[in-house]
């Protein structure tokens, strides 16, 4: 019998997208009704809830997601099915050890790893797992990788290291240069998402390759190119997040102009525009499909704000504005819940091709949630473009006059935040349900 | 191997080499004002900072959470200062929780806002804009030039 561990994964990345998109509506009152329960419940206890758990969404969707492609879809022999289900309890009893650092404000660590920092100790050990599983496994089995084998070693890889890189500030070298600690602080998280990229990334072309049956797309060496150029971004991009901070400016130079190697990948966008869209077989997988089509859509509205706002000039005025915020919410929402969503349903038809996935909820689910992340998307930059004006051009009014004009945007934000929960939860039960039934059978 | 598989692994590493001189010169590197290292009161103020999640609401050259004003300056911004800075730690104004810091504590987080301070400007007024799309940031051992 195969090893069930991927279905674990998934089932548990669906539970974390839940729970995190519930957070974050939660969180997302506190802008509308600053007082509420702020006692109870302040804005600064619910924020890591959210945010872990939804980065626990897609680093676990894209974990399972590699396993159950190396064990159902090409059919390998799991170096260790145990190190996989070891894998596996030791991501779920740290994410229970997490909650409860979290619930009782055992809450040492920084942004996006508010935890106990000794909690990293398990997660990087889970990370460790998975790489000689995964090392291990490809090693016997496959000669000339495609791009997405590389991908998803790269991401194994820099996701171990970036964690790491995370927690240097525990250590007195780092911590007490504060410019160069808060540096290497946003170095790391930003090659963090670097690393997730890498294998979510690296499913949208492996989706892309079975879903076409075209094997091409992910061995010539265009793709090999651009696998090239992320990972350059991945490394030496990162200062695009602290071009306002006083690093010695060799640093913020070389993020420019690697940063600005990715209107590459804008340029090639267009011009397969067509070439990548339609040549897909979609019979099979009417929701992936659709999925990965919304994607590319949500590529290129971010990868174009993402550009304008890596040249200084313009960062300086968004910089610290809520259109960082929309860039991260479109690109972990429009980009890799989009592409997590068409693994799924790629999934739930390789493990019951009967399963019918494109029913009428669900595909309303898929237009409400575009259409809900569009105007949620908007919200955020004319928020921020606002607070941007109050920074920079008027420098009138107290802060709170400036956060008090904002409440129209925070209100649309809060509204179809829900209607992306709503959605994503419509879409996602027939899945949970299914894979449900799996790990019962 | 194949041919192609041989030049990946060659660009890998070639990538992988830059990347370990690269992250070794940035962790050897200070900021471009030489400032002192954070003193032990002030790394208390820091901890407490983390610990209470300030960050969640408030941000460091612009960087954190979007409920609360950025915090760089605070010590040196006019009006404001440690008594203003100690005034709000514990009084729950808005969306800020009401802390019960001690009068110890309270220094602590001064002694870390002022350091943070020591160290540059933000938000940067009077950073030039160029015409390469280059920022040029003004930064803190200029301000006498004014
Ligand atoms: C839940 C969000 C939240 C958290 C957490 C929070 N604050 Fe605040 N803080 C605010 C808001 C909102 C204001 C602005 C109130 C106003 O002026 O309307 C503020 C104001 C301040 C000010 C005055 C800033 C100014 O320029 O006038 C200081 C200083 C401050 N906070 C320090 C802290 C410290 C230190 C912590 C952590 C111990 C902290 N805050 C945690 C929301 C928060």
């Amino acid at each position: 019998m195969k090893s069930k561990s991927p279905i674990y994964f998934l089932l548990f990345a669906l539970v974390a997208l839940f729970l995190g998109m519930f957070f974050g509506m939660t969180a997302s009152f506190q802008y509308l009704m600053p007082e509420f329960l702020k006692q109870q419940i302040p804005f600064s206890k619910l924020r890591p809830f959210h945010v872990t758990s939804v980065i626990s969404w897609i680093v676990l969707c894209a974990t399972g997601s590699i396993y159950f492609f190396l064990v159902y879809v090409e059919k390998f022999k799991l170096f260790s099915p145990f190190l996989a289900k070891l894998h596996f309890i030791i991501f779920l009893l740290t994410g229970v050890a997490i909650y409860f650092s979290f619930s009782f404000d055992y809450t040492k660590g920084r942004e996006y790893f508010a935890f106990m920092p000794i909690l990293i100790v398990p997660i990087l050990i889970g990370w460790i797992l998975f790489g000689i599983n995964y090392f291990k496994t490809l090693y016997k089995n496959v000669k000339g990788w495609p791009v997405y084998y590389w991908m998803w070693g790269t991401g194994i890889a820099f996701m171990c290291y970036h964690l790491l890189e995370a927690h240097f500030w525990l250590f007195d070298f780092f911590r007490l240069n504060f410019i160069k600690d808060f540096a290497v602080q946003w170095k790391s998280t930003g090659s963090f998402t670097g690393s997730w990229n890498m294998l979510v990334y690296g499913i949208s072309i492996y989706l892309m390759s079975k879903i076409k049956k075209d094997s091409n797309v992910a061995t010539n060496k265009t793709a090999f190119f651009f696998y090239f150029l992320g990972l350059s971004n991945l490394m030496f991009g990162w200062a695009h997040h602290t071009y306002l901070l006083p690093t010695q400016p060799w640093i913020r130079y070389v993020a420019y102009a690697i940063s600005m190697t990715e209107w590459i990948v804008l340029a090639s966008i267009i011009y397969n525009w067509k070439r990548s869209v339609l040549k897909v077989e979609k019979e099979n997988h009417p929701m992936a499909y659709r999925f990965l089509l919304a994607t590319d859509f949500w590529i290129f509205i971010n990868i174009i704000l993402a550009l304008l706002f890596s040249i200084p000039a313009i960062n300086f005025f968004t910089h610290g504005t809520h259109i960082t915020v929309a860039h991260s919410m479109g690109t972990t929402i429009g980009i890799n819940t989009t592409i997590l969503f068409s693994a799924l349903f790629f999934i739930v038809h390789q493990i019951y091709p009967d399963f019918e996935t494109d029913r009428k909820w669900v595909k309303r689910g898929f237009v409400s949630f575009n259409i809900s992340l569009f105007i949620f998307f908007i919200s955020l930059i004319i928020a921020g473009a606002k607070r941007s004006y109050w920074m920079y051009v008027s420098k009138t009014g107290s802060f709170s006059e400036m956060q008090d004009s904002l409440v129209p945007y925070y209100i649309s934000f809060f509204i179809f935040g829900i209607g992306i929960f709503v959605s994503l939860s419509i879409i996602a039960f027939p899945l949970f349900k299914a894979f449900f039934q799996k790990i019962k059978s | 191997m194949s041919a192609s598989s041989r030049l990946y692994i060659f660009v890998i590493a070639i990538l992988l080499a830059l990347f370990c001189i690269y992250n070794v010169v940035v962790y050897n590197t200070d900021g471009y004002v030489a400032v002192e290292k954070l003193s032990p009161t002030a790394v208390k103020g820091q901890q407490l900072f983390q610990n209470n999640r300030c960050w969640s609401c408030h941000q460091l050259y612009g960087l954190g959470g979007y409920l609360g004003p950025d915090l760089t300056n605070i010590y040196s911004t006019e009006g404001k200062g440690p008594l203003y800075i100690k005034a709000f730690l514990n009084s729950g104004v808005k969306s800020m929780p009401q802390y019960n810091f001690s009068e110890e504590e309270k220094d602590a987080l001064v002694q870390y806002f002022k350091q943070v301070d020591q160290t540059g400007i933000y938000p940067n007024y009077n950073a030039e804009i160029e015409a390469t799309g280059w920022v040029k940031i003004k930064y803190r051992n200029e301000t006498s030039r004014d």
